[in-house]
């Protein structure tokens, strides 16, 4: 008893003693690095958007790093992953701020999981930028929430005003994802400045994500005889609506939203997604040197052309390390401010200037399918 | 772990008792030590706490009244949102609009919580009663199925419901429960579940569990007692809804699909069928263990999956198979009788 007695007090200690070297192994790089969170859907059913996100973000870090990295110390990226989910995107951030100790954070693709994690960047005082959260009310949740892409509301202005202006349509269809937060949102704002440019919606019909046979909506839409078919979902859907349109012999333009970025809208639509017009936050072919730098270092790295995940990732980290470069301190007020101050920053998704609300405004470009390829037809400024 | 799980069975007094007891202890350890240990602990703490509400509860239908329900998601859904809504549209704006000192606020701000959790938990009672009437004459994998299309139905309604916001999902909800509250809830679902089982209508639910005809032919109406632990999971579930609702501050359908329901069906499986102290290890292990494989990086998932397929070949009946905790397991000096 005496024996075993001793030996848990033995055990005990040493037990102590690692605990402490642990403790003091996880707090010791504290000063040694600018540490920088990242969450992202490297799992779940949005896991390549979340892979691209990951890949921006490190070639932005890589790159600091081999300038000398921040404030005289190198970047580190704390990476989590949230399985596409809301309640572990809410984890992985309180992970990275309590355990991490992370100075800023760096998050989601997908609106509903930056919504999910922000409420407690914001409660803890650290400042979170987002790439691609479109939803509105994202940076509604306080003031140390941003994002360095437009809203779906600009989208939307983008998208009507392209197709009343610039295509002069003057009766177009929705047709959208009824389950999508995105494509819902979306369709709303092309409504409403469809009509306040004078233009009319003449049908609107949805369909759920999933869907493969999308006659009876096309067949209901081609009675009301409209010149264009707005379709803000994602690729596989638009694909296969471009090609059942096309089926139907319905003549019409097809304007989509920055969901039909992927090569696969090309690949499943065919021939019938050729002359189709959408909504995007950069084209791969922009000539602009800041582009081609970075997609042909992407490709280097990863061996594929980057889809908008990607640029605007690294974009949202180019930004950050800029802000806290310039705020001279990785506390999370002074980044704060250092954010809300970026006027005109030179971004591969065009130049950025937080506004007050701390969304960015920044030009959009619309694409056209041509030849199987995304070519750059138009900008659309603020 | 609880230390509710006496066997013999107990007065109404002494189950308050050991109630009040449980409550101090939450109490006492939400002061000491989840402060102690930090946000993130205390997070995996109170997923762990949800989790167990929803698998003991589910456990009630599937382990011990044997109905494959692939539902429970939907309730949880159905609990969260319409308590949320309660707290969002309603309590909160009239507890801002009182002019309250700091005390008697945090007071009200309990009782209102109380209040939108029970209204949650009845709203998703009744979405129960509703469908467990008809569908629970169904049997096996009819249920199945069914339950898994009455779970998408409340789904689907919930994000073409504009006024809670719809496919965007529900905001700004406010931040009521912690530690407390959540370990509360679970507890009671425990007690509730674990004085049911021991009763005459546990013993029904049981008997209907090995043989339907049997247990009919007995007298016990089977329908009747069905309903009733399937309005019960729910009201649980829903109360678990609430309770992520009002953590999260923050709702959104994708949290509720079929694989949400499907997760809570591996905590009870994996746990032990029938067995309350193996789905509270089950839903503790299946929730901590993703976050300890973190350090797994990218094979995350995929050692998950691995080590529940692990688990099952060798332990094909649950963790605890069928078994329950009991003192004689720490305390040997008191034998079972």
């Amino acid at each position: 008893m005496i024996e075993t007695g001793k030996k848990l007090r033995r055990l005990s200690a040493c037990v102590g003693l690692l605990s402490l070297v642990v403790l003091a192994a996880t707090c010791a790089p504290q000063d040694k690095t600018i540490r920088i969170g990242v969450f992202s859907s490297l799992t779940g059913n949005t896991a390549t958007f979340g892979i691209s996100s990951k890949y921006g973000i490190q070639m932005a870090a890589d790159e600091w790093n081999s300038r000398g990295g921040l404030l005289g110390k190198p970047i580190e990226l704390i990476i989590e992953d949230d399985q596409s989910k809301p309640e572990e995107a809410a984890l992985a951030i309180t992970k990275l701020i309590n355990q991490n100790k992370v100075s800023a954070i760096l998050g989601e693709i997908a609106s509903s999981r930056t919504l999910a994690g922000a409420p407690i960047a914001q409660r803890a005082g650290i400042p979170l930028i987002t790439p691609a959260s479109t939803n509105p009310k994202v940076t509604k949740v306080g003031d140390f929430i941003f994002r360095v892409c437009y809203t779906d509301s600009f989208q939307g202005v983008v998208c009507a005003r392209f197709a009343v202006q610039k295509l002069g349509l003057k009766r177009l269809a929705i047709l959208k994802d009824i389950k999508n937060d995105y494509s819902i949102g979306l369709a709303d704002y092309f409504r409403q400045n469809v009509q306040a440019l004078g233009a009319q919606i003449v049908t609107e019909e949805s369909y759920s994500e999933g869907d493969t046979d999308f006659r009876a909506q096309i067949t209901s839409m081609k009675a009301a005889n409209p010149e264009g078919i707005f379709i803000p979902g994602y690729y596989t859907e638009a694909g296969l609506i471009a090609k059942q349109v096309a089926e139907q012999n319905l003549n019409v333009r097809l304007i989509g939203g920055d969901g039909w970025d992927s090569p696969r809208t090309v690949e499943i639509g065919g021939a019938a997604v050729e002359g189709a017009f959408f909504c995007n936050h950069y084209s791969a072919e922009d000539t602009a040197r800041l582009v081609q730098d970075f997609v042909a270092m992407f490709k280097k790295k990863h061996n594929e052309v980057p889809d908008a995940m990607a640029p605007l990732s690294y974009d949202a980290a180019n930004l950050l390390f800029a802000a806290i470069q310039s705020a001279g301190s990785a506390e999370g007020h002074a980044i704060r401010d250092a954010i809300a101050s970026t006027k005109d920053f030179p971004g591969v998704c065009g130049s950025i200037t937080i506004d007050a609300e701390r969304n960015a405004r920044k030009s959009a470009i619309m694409l056209q399918i041509s030849g199987g390829k995304l070519k750059k037809y138009d900008v659309i400024y603020p | 772990m609880p230390n509710r799980l006496t066997v013999s069975a107990s007065s109404t007094q002494r189950t308050f008792t050991w109630y009040a007891l449980y409550a101090l202890v939450i109490m006492l350890l939400s002061r000491t030590v989840v402060g102690w240990v930090g946000a993130y602990y205390e997070q995996i703490l109170i997923f762990i706490g949800i989790n167990i509400t929803l698998a003991v509860s589910l456990n009630l239908v599937l382990g011990f009244a044997g109905q494959f329900s692939i539902g429970h998601a939907g309730f949880m859904a159905l609990g969260g949102y319409s308590s949320a809504a309660l707290s969002y549209f309603v309590l909160n704006p009239a507890l801002m609009s009182l002019p309250l000192d700091g005390m008697l606020h945090a007071v009200l701000e309990n009782v209102a919580l109380a209040i939108v959790l029970f209204a949650g938990g009845i709203a998703a009672a009744i979405a129960g009663l509703l469908v467990g009437i008809p569908t629970l004459r169904l049997r096996g994998d009819y249920l199945a199925i069914a339950t898994l299309g009455m779970g998408e139905i409340i789904r689907v309604v919930i994000l073409n419901t504009n006024f809670v916001g719809g496919a965007r999902g529900f905001t700004d909800i406010p931040r009521w429960t912690g530690f407390t509250w959540v370990y509360l809830i679970a507890g009671a679902c425990v007690l509730v579940v674990r004085n049911l089982i021991a009763s005459t209508s546990g013993r029904a639910l049981t008997a209907l569990r090995e043989d339907e005809d049997a247990a009919a032919a007995m007298g016990i109406n089977t329908t009747r007692h069905k309903v009733m632990a399937f309005v019960l999971g729910a009201f649980f579930a829903g109360m678990a809804g609430g309770l992520l609702a009002h953590y999260m501050q923050y709702l959104h359908t994708n949290s509720f699909t079929f694989l949400r329901s499907i997760e809570i069906v591996v905590f009870v499986v994996l746990g032990g069928g029938g067995s309350i102290t193996g789905s509270i290890i089950a839903a503790a292990v299946l929730t901590v263990l993703p976050e300890a494989l973190r350090v797994a990086q990218s094979w995350r998932m995929v050692s998950y999956s691995l080590l529940l397929v692990i688990m099952m070949l060798t332990r094909p009946q649950g963790l605890m198979g069928g078994r329950e905790f009991h003192w004689s397991w720490i305390l040997p000096r008191r034998k079972q009788a």
